[in-house]
C-alpha cells in the first residue's frame, strides 16, 4: 500500500480539563473519501482543528505526507496542502464573494491560474459567479457554503476538510452540496467529511470512522457501516 | 475678512490632521478591537522627531530650501514613528492577546504615559518652536487667507488617503487586513499570518500620525512631549463620531470636527456676546465626544455590530 497521505496516531486534546479527543488513529489514503460521523459534542471539530493547527494537541502525533505536522504555525497549513471548510463556514462577510475566493489563494502567486481557478470555481457554483461582486455577507446559507468551499478549493488542497457542510441548510440544498463534494472527490481530491447527516455522508464517501465522546468506536467501509444495525439504528434513523 | 471661510479653511487644515492620526485609531480597532491610546504619543513622537531632525541638519550647516528641509524631517520622523508603532504591538499588546479587554486598555493609558514621561526627558518639558525653515506665504482666498503650509497639508493629505484607501481595497495586502479584521481565524486557516497583518496595520497608522504630528508642529509653530494627550483625545473623538473601525467614517469624522471646532471657536465670541472666546475651543470636541457615545454609539458610518458570521 502507499504512502497515507494522513495519518493521526493516539491523538488527544484536551480543553482545560475537559477531555474532548480521547486517544484516536485514523488514516487517509490519497485520492480517498473518509466520512467522519458521530452525535453532538462527539469530538468531530475538535479533531479537525487540531490538525489545521488550530488547537493544539496534548498528546499523538499527526503526519501528514508522511511529516509530523506539530511545528507549523497556523497560517502554514494551507501551503503544506490541508485547508479546512470550518463549521459554520467562516466566510468573510464584508468581503465580496470574489474577494473571499481571492482569499483562499492567498499563499499562491501565480496570477493568471488564480483567475483561472475562480472561473473553475464559477463553474461548479454557477450561483456564484451571478454574485461575485455582492457582500459574502448578504448570500443565502447554502450560497455561502459554497463560498467556503470554493474559497477552500482555491488553494489546490490536497486534503480538504469539511466540517458539517450540510449545517442548517434545506434538504434540496444539501444534495447540491453533496453532488459538489462528490465532484471535486471525482477530480482527485481527498476528503475527510464531518457530518451529522450520517447516511447522505456514508453514501457518498468510501470509508467512514464513527467518533463517540472522544473515542472511535468503528472503521469500516462506507458499505458496511451502512449494512450495520447499530450504526443505523443510532445514527441513521432506521 | 469673511469669517465663516477664513474658518473653513481653518477648519480644513485642522481636520486633515484629526482625519490622518483617527485613522490610526480606527484601523487598529477594526483588526483587534483595541483602541490605542498610546496612538496620540506616536503623533508626538512624530512631530518631535522632526523638529530635531532639521535642527541637528540645520546647525551642521546644511543649506536646503525650507520645504527641502521640512521633508527631509518627515523622511526621518515616519520611520521612527512606525518603529514605536510597532514595538507598541509588541511589547504591550500582543502579550495580551487573549487577556479580558480591560488588560490592554490599561496598558494601553499606562504606555502613553511611559511614552510622554520618556519624551520629556529626552526633549525636556517646555514647547519646542519648529524652526523658522519655511517663508510665511499668505494667499488672498476671496478675501480669506491660506498658507502654502496650509495648502501643502490639505494636499498631502488627499495624497495619503487616496493611497491608504487604494492599498485597502484594491490590493492583496489590503485585502488579507479586512479578512483579518471580519475573522482572523479563518484569515490564519487561509495562510495570512495574522501577527504579520497586525504589525503592518500599527505601522501604517503610525506612519500617517508621523505625518500629522509635523503637519501639526509646522502649523502651529510649535511641538511639545504633552501634546499627544489633547491630539489624540481629539482624533479618537474623530473616530468614534465617524464610527469607529470605519475608515472611510475616521476621515469624514476628521474633517467634520475639525469643521464644528473651528466654526465654533470663530462664533463662540459673537455667540456668547463676548463671555467666553476662541480659547474654548477645545471645548467642542467633548461636547461632540459625549454627544455622540450617548445618542449614535455607532458613529456616523458605523454599523451596529452584528455581522460576525
Ligand atoms: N473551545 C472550547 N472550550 C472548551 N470546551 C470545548 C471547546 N470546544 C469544544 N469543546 C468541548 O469539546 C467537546 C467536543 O466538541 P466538538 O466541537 O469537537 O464536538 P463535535 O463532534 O464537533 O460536535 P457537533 O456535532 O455538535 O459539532 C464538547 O464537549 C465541547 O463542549
Ligand atoms: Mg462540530
Amino acid at each position: 500500500m502507499s504512502q497515507a497521505l494522513l495519518q493521526i496516531k493516539n491523538l488527544k486534546v484536551a480543553y482545560g480539563g475537559i477531555h474532548a479527543v480521547k486517544g484516536i488513529d485514523l488514516e487517509i489514503q490519497p485520492g480517498e473519501l473518509v466520512a467522519l460521523i458521530g452525535a453532538n459534542g462527539a469530538g468531530k471539530s475538535t479533531t479537525l482543528k487540531t490538525l489545521v493547527g488550530m488547537v493544539k494537541p496534548a498528546e499523538g502525533e499527526i503526519l501528514f505526507k508522511g511529516a509530523a505536522t506539530n511545528k507549523l504555525p497556523v497560517y502554514d497549513y494551507v501551503r503544506e496542502g490541508m485547508v479546512l471548510v470550518p463549521e459554520g463556514r467562516g466566510i468573510f462577510s464584508r468581503l465580496t464573494v470574489e474577494e473571499n475566493l481571492q482569499m483562499g489563494a492567498y499563499v499562491r502567486n501565480d496570477k493568471a491560474e488564480i483567475a483561472a481557478d475562480i472561473e473553475r470555481v464559477f463553474g461548479l457554483f454557477p450561483r456564484l459567479k451571478e454574485r461575485h461582486k455582492q457582500l459574502a455577507g448578504t448570500l443565502s446559507g447554502g450560497e455561502q457554503q459554497m463560498v467556503a468551499i470554493g474559497r477552500a478549493m482555491m488553494s489546490r488542497p490536497k486534503l480538504l476538510l469539511l466540517d458539517e457542510p450540510s449545517m442548517g441548510l434545506a434538504p434540496i440544498i444539501v444534495q447540491k452540496i453533496f453532488e459538489i463534494i462528490r465532484m471535486i472527490a471525482a477530480e482527485g481530491v481527498t476528503m475527510l467529511l464531518v457530518e451529522q447527516n450520517a447516511k447522505l455522508a456514508l453514501q457518498t464517501a468510501n470509508r467512514g470512522y464513527v467518533m463517540e465522546s472522544g473515542k472511535i468506536t468503528l472503521a469500516d467501509s462506507a458499505e458496511n457501516l451502512l449494512a450495520n444495525e447499530a450504526i443505523q439504528k443510532a445514527y441513521l434513523g432506521e | 475678512m469673511d469669517i465663516f471661510l477664513q474658518q473653513l479653511i481653518n477648519g480644513l487644515t485642522i481636520g486633515s490632521i484629526y482625519a490622518l492620526i483617527a485613522l490610526g485609531y480606527t484601523m487598529v480597532y477594526g483588526i483587534m478591537q483595541l483602541i490605542n491610546f498610546a496612538h496620540g504619543e506616536v503623533v508626538m513622537i512624530g512631530a518631535m522627531v522632526t523638529i530635531t531632525f532639521i535642527n541637528l541638519l540645520v546647525g551642521m550647516g546644511v543649506h536646503l530650501p525650507g520645504p527641502l528641509l521640512l521633508l527631509a524631517g518627515l523622511m526621518m520622523a515616519i520611520p521612527v514613528s512606525m518603529l514605536v508603532g510597532y514595538a507598541i504591538e509588541r511589547v504591550a499588546y500582543r502579550p495580551l492577546r487573549r487577556a479580558p479587554r480591560l488588560a490592554p486598555l490599561i496598558t494601553a493609558i499606562g504606555l502613553s504615559i511611559v511614552l510622554q514621561q520618556l519624551a520629556s526627558l529626552i526633549w525636556g518639558r517646555s514647547f519646542r518652536p519648529f524652526p523658522a525653515i519655511l517663508e510665511t506665504n499668505v494667499h488672498d482666498f476671496f478675501g480669506a487667507s491660506i498658507t502654502s503650509l496650509q495648502i501643502a497639508s490639505m494636499l498631502i493629505t488627499i495624497a495619503l488617503l487616496a493611497g491608504l484607501f487604494f492599498l485597502v481595497e484594491r490590493t492583496k495586502l489590503g485585502r488579507a487586513m479586512r479578512a483579518t479584521s471580519q475573522n482572523p481565524d479563518v484569515a490564519g486557516l487561509m495562510g495570512v499570518n495574522i501577527n504579520t497583518i497586525i504589525s503592518t496595520t500599527f505601522m501604517i497608522g503610525s506612519a500617517l500620525g508621523a505625518v500629522a504630528g509635523v503637519m501639526v508642529a509646522a502649523n502651529y509653530d510649535q511641538a511639545h512631549p504633552y501634546m499627544g494627550a489633547l491630539i489624540g483625545l481629539k482624533a479618537f473623538t474623530a473616530a468614534v463620531l465617524g464610527g469607529i473601525g470605519n475608515l472611510a467614517g475616521a476621515v469624514v469624522g476628521g474633517f467634520l470636527l475639525g469643521f464644528i471646532e473651528s466654526m465654533g471657536s470663530g462664533y463662540l465670541g459673537t455667540w456668547t456676546d463676548g463671555a467666553f472666546g476662541s480659547n474654548y475651543k477645545d471645548i467642542f470636541a467633548f461636547i461632540v465626544l459625549i454627544a455622540v457615545l450617548v445618542f449614535r454609539p455607532s458613529g456616523l458610518l458605523g454599523e451596529r455590530v452584528a455581522d460576525r458570521a
